[in-house]
């Protein structure tokens, strides 16, 4: 055990854990940050998707010690932004979000494609999301919901 | 907002699940709860001569088969799958007893410690003990075989499928007072109750099951969550303490149940241009017990010809059971296995008798007022011509079929047409159901709807109350309904068997108009509405006759392929549909069960490979069990033609299976036709199109 510190949602959080400890059971279990959610504990869903610095990270595969000093955003931090307003009202416009446990990590990575590329092609919002599974939208929904804010969204500062 | 989306209105439930304020089974607040784990059985088959727990620190339990309260059965449709295994086990990881503790490292350790000595008997995979076997014939089968222009046998197969909901499997559970108290993820809130009640012989009152957000279900959720309130009940009654079961995807995938493999054989005759006759026989593996494959099998075989009319059949149907995990629901309850099968072969036997096979199978559709498989009627409107012409249109159809049908084009283009009949099986919704719904309204004149349907992410929280505050005109801000809690609401029936709009729907809009006649401002008021479905609907399961459901709604699927010769991968290049669910209550919720619906169907298609290996699923993982990510399918396109229902909320019926069926069997067709040879398996991998275009094996 040792003492780690970090940013989470721009608070600081120094925590006495175990630095192999998944940054995911971190969030969830030390810092109750329940938006994060789990889906298969190996990076192949997703659902855990935070952003470390800028990138869009599967919170399952990191160790905490990866993210000392970081600035991570969560879910939690991001749905009090302007820019997490354009991305859900996207997403309730087209209807991209359905059982909503894939939901806050798509639409983090939503954020880290759109800061990355404003504007993409449709074939780039696909690979983009590629590490994100759906299963009840077929991704049609969140795909439209995406370039809809790509094509309409003008010049939003992400 | 997208311009066809007039009459939708955003999900009661969309900002907490996209802010990630939603509280799924794992998010809820759990201080103090004891983790359960299951010991699970490593054999496939035997007796189980001893169980040897290791001593157990302060605060561990351990709980098995000895402690059962009353009945070591989990209350499923045939219930003849135990709570945990009783001196014998019938499958590898089958649930012996459960190890309970406060650590989860602690449990993990205990379980590797614990011994379980078996005397191990053969164990049986394949295809030969049938427990359940159905059968019925329409017309004179026997007089088709004697004068025919042409015949054709052939068998087809269908794999596993792994829902893959997004959240796994998982139960809170707790005393309140002498009460028990149940948080899981969940579709039907009364079936476990009533399977709690059923293992421990209690009263009904002492049992109340309420549901948090659900990450998903597909089917997953009907049985499995019953099995787990069994188990974690027949502890908490000894232990007196909180405990908390959530699975990992790893036991998710290879310990819950799964969608039936099946085998079937058609053999079909055409005379005169027209198929006059099918002999078809169905199997399906149902692993080590029977549990809800029965209903499964009943479905199956009423789809056994899809939406075309053949006048003469002879049909039969086994389940087998198997030393494998039990299968059970998913989205479609059998007739995807059928719908697929038939599908193939209508135009398989039609291709070498010498017709355009999609000329030919149009040629057979069914009308209204002919006699459906199971010699009942269609009683309604049918629109499939319109469905396919306006799905032809939309996919230019015509002229990619000519085009791609050209040797070396290495793309295809397949339509399917299909029913799906909706809600329970015959006059099973009066019969059996009885859903009640209740209504009330406040002093301040809320309406407060309370129904037991579960919102796995389909939107019927929001569009029952959609049904509720149109039929009172009231705005949708004056009507309340929550998620399902057995101690508020009367039993509406599961969510399951696309019956949440056609049977609770209708329910919704029969209360609202009651409620409105008796309407009185500024007062209490409640009233009750019992299901009365169509008086015309008549069913005999034993003998398979009769009107097999209350409605059908209808479907058409256009998939276009391209194949790569060289690594044999199909990437899917287009898909367009038309459906008609009677009429959508909101068209975004239904256009997003359709995309949905279809994206499901097609990793069954030609992703989804699951299979078993000495009594195993070799697939542990979402990384080896493959599902469709977003890069896997192109843009869909979806468009709803109305056709109400009489006994519909504003002539609604149903949709979540219906989106499913005819997937498979249009990206079959597809595929067929951009490998130019035929198939016969799903899902169609690069392995099997290159055993099919190298071998020519099926």
């Amino acid at each position: 055990m040792e003492n780690i510190s970090f940013y989470v949602d721009d608070k600081e959080v120094i925590i006495d854990v175990d630095p192999s400890t998944r940054l995911l059971d971190v969030l969830r279990i030390k810092l109750h940050i329940t938006g994060v959610k789990e889906g298969c504990g190996e990076g192949a869903c997703g659902a855990c998707s935070v952003i470390v610095d800028g990138v869009c990270y599967d919170s399952c595969l990191t160790p905490v010690a990866n993210v000392i000093g970081k600035h991570i955003i969560t879910i939690e931090g991001f749905r009090n932004t302007s820019q997490y307003r354009i991305i859900a009202d996207a997403f309730a416009d087209f209807g991209a979000s359905q059982c909503g446990f894939c939901t806050p990590g798509m639409i983090l990575n939503t954020y880290a494609l759109l800061k990355n590329n404003p504007h993409p092609t449709e074939e780039e919002v696909r690979v983009a999301l590629s590490g994100n599974l759906c299963r009840c939208t077929g991704y049609n929904a969140i795909v439209k919901a995406i370039l809809d804010i790509a094509e309409n969204g003008g010049d939003i500062e992400w | 907002m997208p311009s066809n989306f007039k009459n939708s209105t955003v999900k009661i439930d969309n900002e907490e699940k996209m802010a990630g304020l939603a509280l799924f089974t794992d998010d809820l607040p759990a201080k103090d709860f004891l983790w359960c784990r299951p010991l699970r059985s490593n054999i496939a088959c035997g007796r189980i001569r001893s169980i040897n727990i290791p001593k157990l620190p302060k605060g561990y339990y351990y709980i098995d088969a000895r402690d059962i309260v009353k009945e070591n059965v989990v209350n499923i449709i045939f219930s003849d799958w135990p709570v945990f295994a009783d001196r014998r086990v019938n499958y590898y990881g089958e649930t012996i007893g459960l190890l309970i503790g406060p650590d989860k490292e602690v449990l993990e350790e205990l379980a590797r410690m614990s011994q379980v000595n078996y005397d191990e008997e053969t164990p049986e995979y394949e295809l030969v003990n049938s427990q359940i076997h159905k059968e019925f014939k329409k017309g004179d089968f026997e007089a088709v075989t004697k004068d025919y222009d042409y015949t054709l046998t052939e068998t087809f197969e269908t794999g596993y499928q792994e829902q893959a909901y997004l959240e796994t499997q998982g139960m809170i559970m707790w005393l309140d007072g002498d009460k028990i108290t149940i948080k899981a993820s969940m579709q039907c809130p009364f079936y476990i109750k009533n399977a709690v009640v059923r293992t421990l012989g209690c009263d009904p009152e002492k049992v109340r099951v309420i549901q948090p957000a659900v990450g998903g279900a597909f089917g997953g959720k009907e049985h499995y969550p019953s099995m787990m309130a069994a188990q974690m009940a027949t502890a908490i009654v000894k232990i007196k303490k909180p405990l908390k079961m959530i699975f990992d995807r790893g036991e998710d995938l290879m310990y819950t149940t799964k969608r039936h493999p099946s085998r079937t054989t058609y053999e079909g005759y055409i005379k005169d241009g027209k198929l006059v006759g099918v002999k078809a026989h169905v199997r399906l593996n149902g692993g080590a017990y029977k549990g809800c494959s029965g209903v499964v099998l009943s479905r199956a075989l009423i789809a056994v010809i899809d939406c075309y009319n053949v006048p003469n059949l002879d049909i039969t149907g086994d389940v087998y059971i198997t030393n494998t995990m039990p299968t059970a629901a998913f989205r479609g309850f059998g007739s995807p296995q059928t719908i697929f099968a038939f599908e193939m072969f209508i135009e398989h036997i039609a291709k070498k008798a010498g017709f355009d096979p999609v000329e030919f199978k149009l040629n057979h559709l069914v009308e209204k007022g002919m006699v459906t498989a199971v010699s009942g009627k269609f009683h309604d409107d049918i629109i499939l011509p319109e469905l396919v012409e306006r799905a032809m249109e939309m996919s230019d159809f015509k002229r990619k079929y000519k085009e791609y049908s050209q040797p070396g084009s290495n793309r295809g283009i397949g339509l399917s047409t299909f029913l799906h009949g909706c809600g329970f099986t015959g006059s099973g919704e009066s019969t059996i159901i009885n859903a009640q719904l209740k209504l009330t309204k406040d002093e301040n004149d809320i309406v407060h709807l309370y129904t037991s349907q579960v919102d796995f992410g389909q939107g019927n929280r929001t569009t029952l109350k959609k049904v509720v505050s149109n039929t009172l005109g009231i705005p949708e801000e004056q009507v309340t309904h929550e998620a399902p809690d057995t101690d508020h609401t009367l039993s509406t029936g599961p969510t399951a068997a696309s019956r949440t709009m056609i049977i609770v729907g209708y329910l919704c809009e029969k209360a609202a108009k009651h409620l409105k006649e008796i309407w009185k401002p500024g007062e209490y008021q409640e009233w009750i509405e019992p299901y009365v479905g169509p008086d015309y609907i008549h069913w005999d399961e034993d003998t398979m006759q009769g009107d097999a459901y209350p409605g059908y709604a209808w479907g058409v699927n256009v998939i276009e392929v391209s194949f790569d010769p060289i690594t044999y991968q199909i990437k899917i290049e287009g898909c367009w549909s038309t459906y008609d669910v009677g009429h959508a209550i909101d068209d975004r919720i239904v256009i997003g069960q359709a995309d949905g619906g279809l994206a499901q169907a097609i990793g069954y298609g030609y992703l989804e490979n699951m299979e078993v290996a000495e009594g195993r699923f070799r697939q542990k993982t979402l990384s080896d069990y493959i599902v469709p990510t977003a890069v896997d399918l192109p843009m869909m396109e979806t468009e709803l033609i109305d056709n109400l229902f009489a006994y519909g909320a504003s002539g609604a019926k149903g949709c979540g299976e219906l989106t499913f069926v005819g997937g498979a069997p249009a990206l079959g067709h597809a595929i067929e036709m951009a490998i130019k040879h035929d198939i016969h398996k799903i899902p169609a991998n690069p392995e099997y199109l290159m055993e099919v275009i190298e071998h020519g094996k099926y």
